[in-house]
């Protein structure tokens, strides 16, 4: 009788410039195995399903407890963590893919840049005076506050909200669910509000939130659970009220 | 007029952002070289919070607390002056935090919160839900994104550090990285290189609670220059960390703070599901043990007591390298709610419910104390360190800063729990106004130093390049991986002794030989992942060696560095005040008398060589040891 394995089939790209192509890998089953450490398991030794010795499969990966967000990738057809999908709880052959919506730069490796040059264009930051003691903190937040302020500051820039966007892409402008969120989170701080017109002003311009379809996508594939539609949905009014305080001529 | 300085900074972690963002501010441009995007560095693996003394408890806390309980948690080894500082200004720098934008979590009034920690009597730890680093991390990347908009600062994100480009004087003029991506190799020229590399948790394989990246490499490439280590023997391993061939995961101390028991099964043979063993037959050690703390015993403690039911009393659970953490006899509905994040950890990656099953768990190397060697200048009028002096966090080679757990700065020879997130902000932050300071005192100008330094020191990276893609060994970089860790977490982890010490060495040294004869199976030239891995290797088997021999060169147990057969045992049942007692205090006294130094290593022909330099006790004279009783 065979001994049981672990059957995957991995999309493979050598270069960002060549054509890509397919290659199956069987390794020996290991109760425990997660997707990272089976991709390990292969780079120890890259022989392929027919036997082919070939190059070690590239992919992205560090903290491998789902923090860092480093190890995206397309699992069985989802884009998700590759370090917390267990192996037992997959379908086989395990089909791995690079994320689509980004440059690729080798096998399962893309380039993210993207996600944080967006953060720059919606300002994604609080501007403070300096990194120095002020001698007193920020102004005073509710746990109401803070409870919904923190689902968002879980973001670890994955990049799996835009990969389900069917807005989000290559040839599209849009910055996606996570930077919007990330203007809510801003938005919200006592301080952080300050610079909440110009932030809005941002995503009312091209690539902002009037390109989001509404096809609620981001939210069911967020590994951190974030209400990136909530966030989306309260952004909408908060531009509308802006547009009419542009046109009208009030402050803030 | 002045022309803007050059930084450089290698790592983008809490201590790399935050020395780029005070460099920043100081005027001078920087560039931040990191193996990946900044916002996924291991600074967001800390979970519990970052110590900060606010005394809103009502418990009459006080930073002069917050100094003694880091001191003795360290066993007095740290300088006392930067830990005087440190905890001087946590407060500050929280505020700091929390006017980046940093969710910290809020009492009813909407202050920040505190918990209690490891180690400590008053709650003292401010805290964001459990995810307290990668909030920090958060805030200072955002505030660093501001000055890379405004041109101040420029990333170099998947540039791979590989060594310091130095003057006719030896002083550090720029480096030379890799591009991970194409592989090239080039050069860059600064007028001051901070390093900010991280901890160095693979050097243990997989039993590391650190991320993949967190090798030392970055550390290891500069003592090769010949920038000091200090203190490398003092090695944090935390207790209860889940098992898995990839990485260890942390379970928190909380677990057993809030009733978690730990137990193996009396028959180590025994096969049956821990359920349904009978309580009477199982041992739970730590309880028998120390039956006035119990389970929950500080960390080094536990570790040692779990290395000896399994290593010396052969009880591990089925005969393997692991203990029961059991959380099933609690109320569901309670650990639910006080543990909700590491039961789902375990839920994620153990794919079984800690509610229902006991945990499996084993000892994992966790913080490295000790790292590269760094100065502080002493401030006569308070007794800290002094703010702004160029000497803070200088390495010993002049224009080479390292701040963050790269350094061995403040946490002696053990660390206390929550200290880590504030020596990382703390240290970068000083680092960064140090360089700062540093630069007003530079006549020289940039492109003094010759074009033929960086052009050989390209060439002679680029050489090591081709040899290892080109070597047909017949070893395996991620096999010989496997095997430092094996060397590393079973020879000189919890338990030394000089025999073994030895032993590992002479095994390191083979690894070593090794490693020179890979074969990379690896034709193409563009990302090439296993090049980058082998030389990292490299000098993971090096960092070894220096840990290793630093271990064997200290004959005494004193914080997480524990040699039994030079132990000093605590008199029981005697007080401060008893003969007995004050016998002990002598004894102690003593070995402070012979040990309490920094231990130097650097880099020689024949390996690690060893020195002892004096610590600077003027805060905190060392009266009285440590009693957890």
């Amino acid at each position: 009788m065979m001994d049981k394995t672990i059957d995957l089939d991995i999309r493979r790209q050598d270069t960002p410039y060549s054509p890509p192509y397919w290659q199956g890998f069987s390794i020996p089953y290991r109760e425990g195995h997660n997707v990272v450490s089976a991709l390990m398991a292969i780079r120890e030794l890259p022989i392929t399903r027919n036997g082919d010795r070939v190059d070690p499969v590239a992919w992205e990966f560090n903290c491998m407890e789902e923090v860092c967000g480093a190890c995206s990738m397309i699992i069985n057809g989802h884009p998700r963590q590759a370090c917390s999908t267990l192996i037992d709880t997959l379908e086989q052959p395990i089909r791995l893919e690079p994320l689509s919506k980004f440059p690729i730069v080798r096998d399962l490796m893309v380039d993210r840049s993207r996600i944080f040059s967006d953060l720059k264009k919606v300002r994604a930051w609080i501007e403070i005076d300096g990194a120095w003691d002020i001698h007193e903190g920020a102004p005073r937040i509710s746990p109401e506050a803070w409870k919904e302020n923190y689902l968002y500051s879980r973001c670890m820039s994955c990049g799996c909200c835009m990969e389900a966007c069917p807005q989000y892409g290559p040839e599209k402008v849009f910055v996606g669910p996570a930077s919007l969120a990330a203007v809510r989170l801003m938005n919200n701080h006592p301080t952080g509000s300050y610079l909440k017109k110009q932030r809005l002003h941002a995503i009312m311009a091209e690539g902002g939130i009037s390109d989001c379809g509404n096809a609620q996508n981001c939210v069911r594939v967020c590994p951190k659970e974030i209400p990136l539609t909530t966030a989306i949905g309260e952004l909408g009014r908060q531009s509308s009220l802006q547009l009419l305080r542009d046109l009208f001529g009030k402050s803030q | 007029m002045k022309r803007p300085r050059k930084v450089i900074v290698i790592g983008g972690g809490l201590g790399g952002l935050w020395a780029a963002l005070r460099v920043a501010e100081a005027g001078h441009q920087v560039d931040i070289f990191s193996l990946f995007e900044v916002k996924r560095s291991h600074s967001v693996c800390a979970q519990g919070g970052i110590n900060a003394c606010f005394d809103t408890k009502g418990e009459r806390d006080s930073v002069w607390q917050h100094i003694v309980d880091t001191l003795k948690g360290g066993a007095y080894l740290a300088n006392q002056p930067p830990v005087k500082s440190m905890c001087e200004e946590a407060p500050g720098l929280i505020r700091t935090f929390e006017r980046m934008g940093v969710t910290f979590s809020r009492t009813a009034e909407g202050l920040m919160d505190l918990r209690l920690f490891g180690g400590v009597k008053n709650r003292r730890t401010v805290f964001a839900g459990a995810s307290t680093g990668q909030q920090l991390l958060y805030g200072v990347d955002q505030e660093v994104r501001r000055q890379e908009a405004l041109g101040r600062v420029q990333k170099y994100e998947w540039w791979e550090f590989l060594s310091l480009v130095k003057d006719g004087q030896g002083v550090c003029k720029g480096i030379v990285a890799m591009n991970l991506r194409t592989m090239d190799v080039k050069s860059f020229r600064a007028d001051a290189v901070i390093l900010a590399s991280g901890g160095m948790g693979q050097v243990f394989g997989h039993r590391s609670t650190n991320s993949t990246n967190s090798t030392g490499t970055a550390a290891c490439r500069v003592y090769q220059q010949g920038a000091w280590f200090a203190n490398s023997e003092f090695f944090q391993f935390h207790p209860t960390a889940m098992l898995g061939d990839d990485k260890t995961r942390l379970m928190s101390e909380a677990a057993r703070g809030e009733g978690g028991r730990i137990w193996v099964p009396k028959d180590p043979s025994d096969r049956r599901k821990a359920t349904q063993i009978p309580e009477h037959e199982r041992l739970y050690f730590l309880e028998d043990w120390f039956p006035s703390y119990g389970n929950t015993v500080p960390r080094d403690v536990a570790s040692r007591a779990i290395w000896k039911v399994i290593h010396e009393m052969g009880l591990g659970v089925g005969g393997e390298d692991k203990v029961y953490l059991d959380l099933t006899h609690l109320n569901p509905g309670f650990i639910e709610q006080r543990l909700h994040a590491i039961l789902d950890i375990y839920r994620k990656f153990h794919g079984a419910d800690p509610v229902h099953e006991p945990m499996e768990i084993y000892p994992s190397a966790h913080y490295a104390m000790g790292g590269l060697w760094v100065d502080f200048e002493n401030d006569k009028t308070d007794g800290g360190m002094k703010p702004g002096s160029p000497r803070n966090h200088a390495t010993n080679i002049p224009g080479l800063y390292a701040c963050g757990e790269c350094d061995y700065g403040y946490h002696g020879a053990n660390r206390l729990g929550a200290n880590s997130l504030l020596s990382a902000s703390f240290s970068g932050r000083v680092a960064g106004e140090a360089v700062s300071n540093y630069l007003k005192g530079l006549q020289d100008e940039l492109q003094a130093v010759p074009e033929q330094r960086f052009n050989d020191e390209i060439a002679r990276q680029r050489t090591i390049n081709k040899q290892l893609t080109e070597t047909q060994g017949k070893e395996n970089p991620y096999t010989l991986h496997h095997e430092l860790g094996e060397i590393m977490s079973s020879q000189v982890g919890v338990v030394r002794d000089n025999t073994t010490l030895q032993e590992a060495l002479s095994s390191l040294q083979d690894l070593e030989q090794r490693s020179q004869a890979v074969s990379l199976r690896e034709t193409n030239t563009w990302s090439n992942q296993a090049l980058v891995f082998t030389r990292q290797l490299q000098d993971m088997i090096k960092l070894g060696q220096v840990i290793t021999a630093s271990a064997l060169a200290r004959d005494e147990c004193r914080g997480a560095h524990y040699k039994p057969a030079f132990e000093l045992t605590q008199p029981k049942d005697a007080y401060p005040g008893d003969p007995a007692y004050e016998a002990y205090r002598e004894a102690w006294k003593q070995q402070n008398e012979k040990w309490l130094k920094t231990t130097i290593t650097e880099q020689s022909d024949s390996g690690p060589l060893i020195s002892f330099q004096p610590v600077d006790l003027s805060v905190l004279p060392p009266e009285e040891p440590r009693d957890y009783r």
